[in-house]
């Protein structure tokens, strides 16, 4: 390739060229296809009438997620079907039979619901070392930009390239443009990596990342962990953006070195040495470039219907008059009233019904802690049901170590066994009509975690203060724990 | 899949923004193991309500949908195609698409069409006076009955496959070899799940 100088996000995409014609898209190798019951029937189909086959097996790996109920599985082997399923809507179940026949079929390596490598498709693939610097890794999902956060181009596809990845291994890909997000300055203590992602998409807007992989860059993404860096790209989308990444660094490969998957050996020293090189140069040019200082954030939280719609924790509910675009006034006003709220209305005001720590923007150990310590000694205000959902078995086991489901049971919350669960309505934790939850995930629009739910999205320590006061709270609104 | 190459019918306005897959098809419906009748959960929640667009009679039997900025963002699920196609659209035109329903459309043989805000707008109103639409894939033109006419703009290649028809799988592997010389290069540290 030239010695231009050249993106991360464009080294990535030059080293997994198969073939790049004038007039046609590039055809992508795809090094890591992640897929789940609810966007790959339909393609497992197409290849059946077809009569072809999963090229590569071993590059595809399966999970049961989004349909699996939270309640009723303790470990592996729980039946799917017959008298002591915890599946109990026949739909949902079928969807699962179906990814276990095709798992079977096809010679895919699937994680059961209960197995100890079981979870949400984008907490599995990093817990297992399997999401590398430098890979191109898809899902049919558009929360796989998460898979950003170690440095891989990793994007959502729909059902049907899902097939055509089974079938080839390649996706005919259109290259996107680069935006790059500096991060400037450092976040101030008690403010997460949530914060500043719903920070950074208010700023960039829904379709600010249209078109675009974004770089997240600049000294407060370096000082994340990876859990953190996961959460930041795991909402690229909510900027409008297929993926999200970040630079692979020292804090990559140590989170990297000794997981299953992870080379060992010569191997890794000979892989650390090209994770190295893909650093974006300097001088490469970016289509866009946004600037955003931490050190002025505040913990964030969502008013509205959709994730930019966002305003610190101090502000109160916008008035959609005082907002000049039409097109975002209009929007702020069905916003609201979808959301029950009035302008004016302190955020600090509004009581919830309901909170959710999980999903994959906050499912992983880190995120449960950061909950567990503003629950520790306190309790969940009556009348607030809490759940807790780890994003994976792992995540579970490794919170139960640590006592973290006793910090949660004693506060009052549910603990749970591993899944999507309140993220989206689709398995029986759902908001019911007018209910209101504070909620870790990643999506507020209307009737996202239920007909009728209204969500606020926030990060995991004000999702645990809220369930203390049954407000929207921050940690350090609370009175100290006497010592 | 069907080629497209023009259709003609009547636009439905859908005079709202950010317009997000969960609303085209909520989670609920997604739970079919096969392509069909997701038409049925097409805009469930806003069906309820009787004024909702597209339960005024008037509006029955269109084919095009005329939406709000940012239509299709969020869930990659294509299932929201699949849904609108059911349903019996084969055209939507909006100011800006999300990144994935727009590549979802084009594998589904839903036509996405890409116009600024204003044509958009003026669109809507057309759609409401019950102008008839015919949509030109080969000249890269909506005309709209009346005289408005606008050209959008579509990759030679995405148009190419949708006015013949062509199956994406089909066309790559034609490249076999260059694929399996792809893969005898990759280097041997990269992770298996098997
Ligand atoms: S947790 Fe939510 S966003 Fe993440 S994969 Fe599951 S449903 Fe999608």
């Amino acid at each position: 390739m030239s010695s231009a100088p050249r993106t991360l996000a464009e080294k990535i995409w030059d080293a997994h060229l198969v073939r790049s014609e004038a007039g046609e898209p590039d055809l992508l190798y795809i090094d890591l296809h992640l897929v789940h019951e609810v966007t790959s029937p339909q393609a497992f189909d197409g290849l059946r009438a077809a009569g072809r086959k999963v090229r590569r097996p071993e590059l595809t790996i399966a999970t049961e997620d989004h349909n699996v109920p939270t309640t009723g599985i303790t470990g592996p082997g729980v039946p799917l079907t017959g008298p002591g399923s915890p599946v109990t809507d026949p739909v949902s179940r079928t969807q699962v039979e179906a990814l276990r026949k095709n798992a079977d079929e096809f010679g895919v390596r699937l994680h059961r619901m209960g197995d100890a490598g079981q979870g949400i498709v984008h907490v599995i693939g990093p817990q297992m070392g399997l999401t590398q610097p430098g890979m191109t890794i898809v899902c049919g999902d558009s929360h796989t930009s998460t898979l950003g956060a170690v440095g891989a181009l990793a994007f959502g596809i729909g059902t049907s390239e899902v097939e055509h990845v089974l079938a080839t291994q390649t996706l005919p890909q259109a290259r996107p443009k680069t935006m790059a997000v500096e991060v400037t300055g450092a976040l101030p203590a008690g403010v997460t990596a949530k914060d500043l992602i719903l920070a950074i998409i208010a700023q960039v807007g829904t379709g600010g990342g249209q078109g675009h992989i974004i770089e997240y860059r600049g000294e407060a993404i370096r000082s994340l962990p990876v859990e953190s860096r996961l959460t930041v790209c795991n909402m690229s989308i909510e900027a409008g953006a297929r993926a999200g990444l970040i630079a692979p660094d020292e804090v990559t490969f140590e989170y990297l070195k000794g997981r299953p998957h992870a080379p060992r050996g010569a191997e890794w020293d000979q892989a650390v040495e090209y994770w190295k090189s893909l650093a974006t140069d300097e001088g490469a040019v970016f289509d866009k470039t946004v600037t955003v200082d931490a050190s002025k954030l505040t913990p964030y939280v969502t008013w509205g219907t959709n994730p930019g719609q966002a305003l610190p924790l101090g502000e109160s509910v916008p008035d959609p008059a005082s907002i000049t675009d039409p097109d975002k006034s209009a929007s702020a006003s069905r916003a609201l009233e979808y959301m029950g709220l009035t302008a004016g209305t302190p955020l600090r005001d509004v009581a919830v019904d309901t909170v959710f720590v999980g999903s994959c923007t906050n499912g992983r150990l880190s995120d449960l802690k950061a909950a567990a310590e503003v629950l520790r000694g306190r309790a969940v205000a009556p009348g607030v049901r809490m759940l807790v959902v780890p994003g994976s078995m792992q995540v579970r086991e490794q919170a139960e170590a640590e006592g973290l489901d006793k910090v949660f049971t004693e506060a009052g919350a549910q603990w749970r066994s591993a899944g999507c669960s309140m993220c989206l309505g689709m398995n029986p934790d759902t908001l019911s009509p007018g209910e209101r939850s504070a909620s870790t995930s990643n999506r507020n629009f209307e009737g996202r975690q239920g007909k009728g739910g209204r969500t606020h999205l926030v990060s995991p320590a004000v999702a645990a203060a809220t369930a203390v006061t049954g407000k929207l709270t921050a940690p350090a609104d609370l009175t100290p724990l006497a010592r | 899949m069907e080629p497209f190459i023009t259709h003609t019918g009547r636009a439905v306005p859908l005079r709202r923004t950010n317009v997000d897959t969960d609303q085209i098809i909520p989670a609920v419906y997604l739970k079919r193991v096969s392509r069909e009748g997701f038409g049925e959960g097409l805009f469930a929640a806003w069906r309820e309500d009787p004024k909702f667009v597209l339960n005024q009679s008037r509006y029955d039997g269109a084919t095009i949908l005329v939406a709000g900025t940012d239509f299709g963002i969020g869930s990659s699920r294509e299932h929201a195609v699949w849904a609108l196609v059911d349903y019996g659209f084969r055209v939507v035109i909006a100011p800006r698409f999300g990144d994935i329903f727009r590549t979802n459309a084009t594998k589904a043989g839903l036509l996405p069409v890409q116009l600024p805000e204003a044509t958009v707008a003026r669109m809507q109103d057309a759609a409401e006076a019950d102008r008839s639409f015919t949509i030109d894939l080969k000249a890269r033109e909506v005309r709209v009955e009346g005289g408005l006419i606008a050209s959008f703009e579509i990759d030679d290649y995405t148009r190419w496959r949708l006015m013949e028809g062509l199956d994406d799988i089909g066309l790559t592997l034609r490249h076999e070899t260059a694929i399996a010389a792809f893969e005898q290069a990759r280097p041997a540290w990269l992770p298996a799940t098997l």
